[in-house]
């Protein structure tokens, strides 16, 4: 049966589903207990699993990662949650030094499969230190799987992948985007909704069988012909958005979630731009070696004689991001941002 | 369950005075800026749910005694460094309610230009190092910060405050640690107001009694009351004293109570309502309100010019921030690099 379902219920859904089926995974973070979660998504988890599989932390970040990363050597499969990923930096020394590590130092002895998950990215006006995203940070580790993602099957799919993936791997969820609803039950059709807002996209339908989204595989979400668009996370719905504004003009474009980011699906990528010959990439990160370089990199090195014009990124702005709505929305990527881009490696005059 | 401090702990055998006699200016000082903080904060509340303030917005309100017993206590040159539950401190150390209420609204006339928000006051005319949030962090900040001021050779102390959900990091033993060897002029102080967001004190640790926290370092701690302002100053200058003479830090766990949600999207289901209305029947600025018309040192008519002149005052705030500009989208590229032609990705 097809289903609607938002992002915040799919998460939920891939770690009860998952701690019913495998004893050894538990979740463990701030407020994740008795508060069910800063933003809800583990809302009922204490009542079903109880306070020994569903653990309240102190703030402690670096301590809570580092004992999960301790259990995931012993045998435990943990879920570590981080209020927010801009917390998660006082555990970088845990998921970096040693997560990422463990199983090159022990010579492959002791594997780490730990998911660190949270929200991440840009939530309206919460100033500089509370609007991060550490997708370019973290992917740049050898050791670690990172995926960011916001479609809610997908999401779902990827999170119960990564709980049973015997690496660790981190998980970027979006702080604005726990509402985004999918609804699959109209035949044939796959729409999202935010508040007024809907995005028609392509993908499988959210059903009761069980999701599994393998991880390293991105997927198409509008199928286009003229031009790719390369994004994730919720860039991914800015791309749609865009997408739809060049219909109206006549401009085909191909809207590619990468949903993983570690490994990075290039084939996927390619394949596209053989078919469009123009790439823009939407990154909510910096764009100082960011995810939009890796993309724009490995596509001059290995589809350089299909490209018809230079890749074009567009990413938030090379600074911090500040509390005022003018220059938050000076800071984001957004569709009229990626339409002139579009256009701009069409030459088109916009 | 928090529990109203029934009696104040003290290590060291640092025994607090007596009841002190207090001047009438010096409660009219209190009450005043009590107050406005209590005034200012309401108003936040009101304009947030008007959607003119946005992003996260943390109020003081129950915690106004600390800003108060603090302010009256430190000398000319002193700091301050706390967290993102700042509007309090940031107004006792004399930034205005003109350029904290332009700066909740994102408006370029605030104390940052709009640029921090609710969380990120500064103001270095005040040597006001700032509202944090990232919880714990100006731990160390504030050693760093009293690090300076022994290098400088001043007789000046950074007040370093947190909350007792910050208590919890590593940072805090890290800094307690090389403060005490260092006999760094640092005051550090724990606002425990019970709770971190939805968890309370007791089901963070064992160790509940924040104070003890100083122990393990030899570092003189004690607990206060701070639902009175003269508590807190009392014990404040009993710190600073301490500090001056350069036998390095002192930490003090001040008990309060915060009566509001965590932040605004906080509906606070985690208490009981009997629980805050145990801190409400002591609330600082009522208790001090009585204590000045018990004690005639006001009468109910000074009380009442007191309270207009800061309705006024915070009408006035409220005012200026509606009428103020937002900053120019170019403001993004200013104040990431002192350089001044820094290449930016553009
Ligand atoms: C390192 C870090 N972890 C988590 C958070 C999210 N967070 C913000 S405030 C807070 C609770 C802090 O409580 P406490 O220190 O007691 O201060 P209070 O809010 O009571 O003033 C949490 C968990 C954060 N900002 N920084
Ligand atoms: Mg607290």
């Amino acid at each position: 049966m097809s289903r609607k379902i938002n992002l915040r219920d799919a998460l939920r859904e891939a770690m009860t589903e998952e701690m019913r089926r495998d004893e050894s995974v538990f979740l463990m973070g701030e407020e994740v207990a008795e508060y069910n979660g800063a933003y809800k998504v583990s809302k009922g988890m204490l009542e079903e699993f109880g306070a020994k599989r569903v653990i309240d932390t102190p703030i402690a970040e670096l301590g809570f990662a580092g004992i999960g990363v301790g259990a995931a050597m012993n045998g435990l499969r943990p879920i570590v949650e981080f209020m927010t990923w801009n917390f998660a930096v006082l555990a970088f020394d845990q998921i970096v030094n040693n997560a990422a590590k463990t199983l090159s130092q022990s010579a492959g002895q002791f594997k780490c499969p730990i998911v660190f998950r949270g929200p991440s990215g840009s939530a309206g006006q919460l100033a500089q230190q509370h609007s991060q995203t550490f997708e370019a940070w973290l992917a740049n580790c050898p050791g670690l799987k990172v995926i960011s993602s916001v479609d809610p099957r997908d999401s779902k799919g990827l999170l119960k992948a990564a709980i049973r993936d015997d690496d660790p791997i981190c998980i970027m969820e979006s702080e604005v985007m726990y509402a985004l609803n999918l609804d699959t039950t109209q035949p044939g059709k796959r729409t999202y909704s935010f508040g007024k807002k809907t995005w028609e996209t392509e993908g499988l339908p959210f059903t009761d069988e069980e999701i599994l989204v393998p991880i390293g595989k991105a997927v198409i979400r509008r199928t286009g012909t003229d031009v790719t668009i390369v994004s994730f996370n919720k860039m991914m719905l800015e791309a749609i958005e865009a997408a739809d504004e060049l219909a109206k003009e006549g401009i085909s474009a191909e809207v590619i979630d990468l949903r993983t980011i570690r490994p990075m699906d290039h084939e996927t990528i390619i394949n596209s731009v053989k078919k469009t010959n123009r790439l823009i990439v939407v990154d909510e990160s910096w764009p100082f070696a960011g995810i939009s370089a890796e993309v724009a990199y490995n596509i001059q090195r290995m589809a350089f004689d299909y490209l018809d014009a230079p890749v074009i990124r567009i990413n938030a702005a090379d600074t911090s991001l500040p509390y005022a709505p003018t220059l938050v929305e000076e800071y984001l990527p957004n569709p009229t941002k990626i339409v002139k881009a579009v256009k701009e490696v069409m030459y088109v005059n916009s | 369950m928090a529990q109203v401090v029934e009696k104040q702990k003290v290590t060291k055998s640092k025994t607090p005075a007596k009841a002190k006699v207090y001047s009438k200016e010096m409660y009219l000082e209190w009450y005043r800026l009590m107050l406005l903080i209590r005034k200012f904060e309401e108003k936040a509340l009101q304009m947030y749910g008007m959607q003119k303030i946005r992003g996260f917005c943390h109020v003081y309100i129950g915690q106004e005694a600390i800003a108060a017993g603090l302010e009256s206590a430190l000398i000319e040159g002193d700091a301050i460094v706390t967290a993102y539950r700042q509007h309090g401190i940031a107004l006792g150390r004399g930034i205005t309610p003109k350029a904290a209420m332009a700066e909740l609204y994102g408006k370029e006339t605030g104390i940052v230009k709009g640029k921090g928000g609710s969380m990120h006051f500064f103001d270095a005319s005040n040597k006001y190092f700032g509202g944090n949030g990232i919880v714990g962090a100006q731990i160390p900040i504030g050693t760093g910060i009293a690090f300076a001021e022994k290098y400088k050779g001043t007789k000046n102390l950074c007040v370093t405050m947190f909350g007792d959900g910050a208590s919890r990091q590593g940072a805090l033993h890290e800094s307690f640690n090389m403060a005490m060897t260092w006999k760094l002029p640092v005051l550090y102080i724990v606002e425990n107001n019970g709770y971190a967001m939805g968890t309370s004190v007791e089901r963070t640790s064992n160790v509940v009694e924040l104070y003890e926290l100083g122990e393990s370092y030899n570092m003189p701690s004690e607990q206060v009351d701070g639902m009175r302002p003269d508590a807190v100053h009392e014990a404040i200058l009993r710190a600073a004293k301490h500090i001056r003479s350069g036998e390095g830090p002192y930490f003090l766990e001040i008990k309060t109570y915060r009566y509001k949600g965590h932040s605004v999207s906080d509906p606070a289901k985690y208490r009981t309502k009997e629980e805050v209305k145990q801190y409400q029947d002591i609330d600082p600025v009522k208790m001090t309100e009585k204590k000045l018309l018990n004690d005639k040192l006001a009468t109910a008519e000074e009380i009442k010019t007191i309270k207009e002149a800061i309705i006024a005052e915070i009408k006035e705030a409220v005012e200026f921030a509606e009428n103020s500009a937002f900053p120019p989208a170019s403001d993004l590229y200013e104040d990431n690099y002192v350089q001044k032609d820094y290449p930016f990705l553009k």
